[in-house]
């Protein structure tokens, strides 16, 4: 029986800018920042109320993960901002609108009414989008 | 949108002025002045939206960036007047009251840690990944060399 989740994968398209946006930005914690040899990385940061899910910041590189033009193509797709993935949780999502927008993070859609509930939509740096929503609106 | 984001508005600068502050000597009312609130209901506007009282969080603040530091190797005296404390004594027993671990211990080990990851990296790394990434041994064997 599987019982949680403890990584996650969020690829990116610089690991340094997304250490910025995701610990100085969001407020997410570093777990692991480990170099594994030149050019290579295994950078993870936690949600600041859920430190045993890990989020892999993982760079979008040609090497055995990626492979020939995938890598390529990979970038493209999360720069035009394809990927959506997931939704974070906060306490008041009022609050966390403003702060985050006042630290400078994109928003594709201020907290609106939706029929679940109220939801935001912002970018991280590379492209990739993140629904935000309040816990009693996002689970009710 | 909501209601009243104005006034959201005004709490949220106050919490990002104490983000960029905390490691000065923060006067609480003077903030609830330049929100321009009375400090009674700037406290209970700030609590209701962030769970805790303007102060609760600036501590909670500094213990946070406080254990950065010493992450970071930094010494228990120096971080404690870099994040805004006046008083070894007190930083120490309010890190210990929040962590359950004096400073100098947690920092002991949060830099044996850091050791650890750097001799052996793929400790911490989930088989898989390190796998389908090509990581081995070697890799860092050979960023030892360089």
């Amino acid at each position: 029986m599987i019982t949680k989740m403890n990584h996650v994968s969020i690829f990116v398209l610089n690991q340094d800018s997304a250490y910025d946006f995701y610990v100085n930005k969001l407020g997410f914690k570093v777990h692991t920042d480990a170099a594994m040899g030149p050019g290579m990385r295994w950078l993870t940061v936690c949600p600041p109320g859920q430190p045993e899910l890990e989020i892999t910041l993982m760079a979008i590189d040609e090497g055995m993960m990626f492979k020939g033009e995938a890598a390529a193509q990979m970038r493209d797709l999360v720069k035009k901002g394809t990927f959506g993935f997931g939704v974070f949780e906060c306490d008041d999502l009022k609050a966390t609108y403003e702060e985050l927008k006042a630290k400078g993070v994109e928003f594709k859609k201020p907290p609106t009414k939706e029929f679940y509930g109220y939801e935001a939509l912002f970018l991280d740096d590379s492209g990739n989008w993140f629904s935000l929503g309040e816990r009693s609106k996002t689970t009710s | 949108m909501y209601p009243k984001m104005y006034l959201y508005k005004r709490i949220v600068q106050s919490r990002l002025f104490i983000d960029s502050h905390y490691a000065e000597a923060i006067d609480l009312d003077n903030i609830a002045d330049e929100a321009l609130f009375s400090r009674f209901h700037f406290i209970r506007l700030f609590s209701s939206i962030f769970g805790q009282t303007p102060h609760q969080y600036l501590t909670s603040l500094r213990i946070e960036k406080s254990k950065e530091l010493l992450r970071a190797g930094e010494s228990v005296s120096s971080t404690c007047f870099a994040v805004g404390f006046e008083s070894l004594g007190s930083f120490t027993s309010l890190f210990k009251r929040r962590t359950g671990q004096n400073p100098s211990l947690y920092r002991r080990q949060m830099m044996e840690r850091e050791d650890t990851i750097k001799q052996n990296p793929l400790h911490f790394i989930p088989g898989c990944f390190a796998e389908q990434k090509g990581w081995k041994n070697s890799n860092f064997e050979e960023m030892k060399a360089c």
